[in-house]
């Protein structure tokens, strides 16, 4: 690419800046100015959250809780005192719950109001968690919300759905999928799904437990 | 990190946090404003429990006026309960912001950063 294309490309991203993009660029610049913000640390906070921060923090625990019957316990008991070992980072598991699926009872998280999540285990909610259908349709017919994304459950498992407050976070323990015995804690944590920890997806016995890690 | 989840990371066992098939951010601005909303909170400007109540209240009144099947764009309340919050602590005027935010629209092409 010559000077000239640079710079055409380089001006048209500009043209098609929407009002929320200049509003945001605006709201920066006038908030460096105050001294009140710096670009580092905004720079930090979004490569700490899209580096350090995600699903694999609660995989990790996942795993460990099926091959560890004591943490399992600590877990299910106080998950904010048993992560704390582990230094996770992203916040909001001050008062993490952690709920277990059993065959005969199926847990799933919302937040009704917006979009409390946590992110230190989970990393950043997706987008259909924040959205209005999600935050209603899983309270008022969880079952057929749950099917419509791929998890039909039988009539015979009991549905819970765990609602975020101003406190509370929530994140499901899945069931260990079958014909994974002997499975080290690390081929079992690639096993757990981001969404099998909020409850719209069970884990099946995978076909990557075959793969070679 | 536990050494376990670094191995894990490097070999690429485990996914990064936006790669299950969905982003989380649409565009840059909006990971912007969520840096934005962090590192503020972070320092100390306000708490996260604060930042939650003004984005309750921005997604309760479009939800007033608006039903499920419309589309629905989180981070657009995102920034106004940030720009609100702003305000409410007195830290930068909704007038300032809507001034600022004027000038750098008229920005002429090629001249804007």
């Amino acid at each position: 690419m010559n000077d000239d294309q640079k710079h055409h490309d380089h001006d048209h991203d500009h043209e098609e800046k929407s009002p929320q993009a200049i509003r945001t660029e605006a709201l920066e610049s006038l908030l460096i100015e105050k001294g009140l913000l710096s670009e580092h640390a905004v720079d930090d906070v979004i490569a700490n959250y899209a580096q350090r921060v995600g699903p694999m923090n609660g995989a990790l625990l996942v795993a460990r809780a099926w091959t560890d019957a004591e943490f399992k316990q600590r877990l299910l008991s106080n998950a904010t005192q048993a992560i704390a070992e582990y230094d996770f980072q992203g916040g909001q598991v001050d008062h993490l719950v952690v709920v277990e699926n059993t065959p005969e009872r199926h847990n799933a998280v919302v937040c009704t109001l917006c979009s409390c999540y946590p992110w230190a285990v989970l990393g950043l909610p997706p987008k259909w968690y924040k959205d209005p259908a999600y935050r209603s349709r899983i309270v008022r017919e969880p079952r057929a919300l749950l099917a419509e994304m791929g998890l039909p459950l039988d009539k015979k498992i009991e549905i819970r759905v765990w609602d975020s407050s101003a406190e509370v976070r929530y994140m499901v323990l899945p069931m260990r999928p079958a014909h994974t015995e002997g499975m080290t804690q690390d081929e079992l944590a690639a096993l757990v799904s981001r969404d099998s920890m909020i409850g719209v997806e069970v884990l099946e016995a995978s076909s990557r437990a075959g793969q070679p890690s | 990190m536990t050494d376990e989840l670094e191995s894990m990371l490097l070999d690429g066992r485990v996914e990064p946090p936006k790669a299950n098939g969905e982003v989380i951010f649409d565009e840059p601005w909006q990971n912007r404003t969520f840096g934005m909303a962090r590192s503020l909170c972070e320092a100390g400007y306000y708490t996260w429990d604060e930042f939650r109540a003004c984005l309750i209240q921005q997604i309760e009144s479009w939800q007033a006026d608006h039903s499920e099947q419309e589309p629905y764009q989180y981070f657009d309340h995102f920034l106004a309960a940030l720009t609100d919050l702003m305000a409410l602590k007195g830290l930068c005027e909704t007038r300032e912001l809507d001034q600022r935010s004027r000038a750098f629209a008229d920005r002429p092409h090629g001249h804007d950063h």
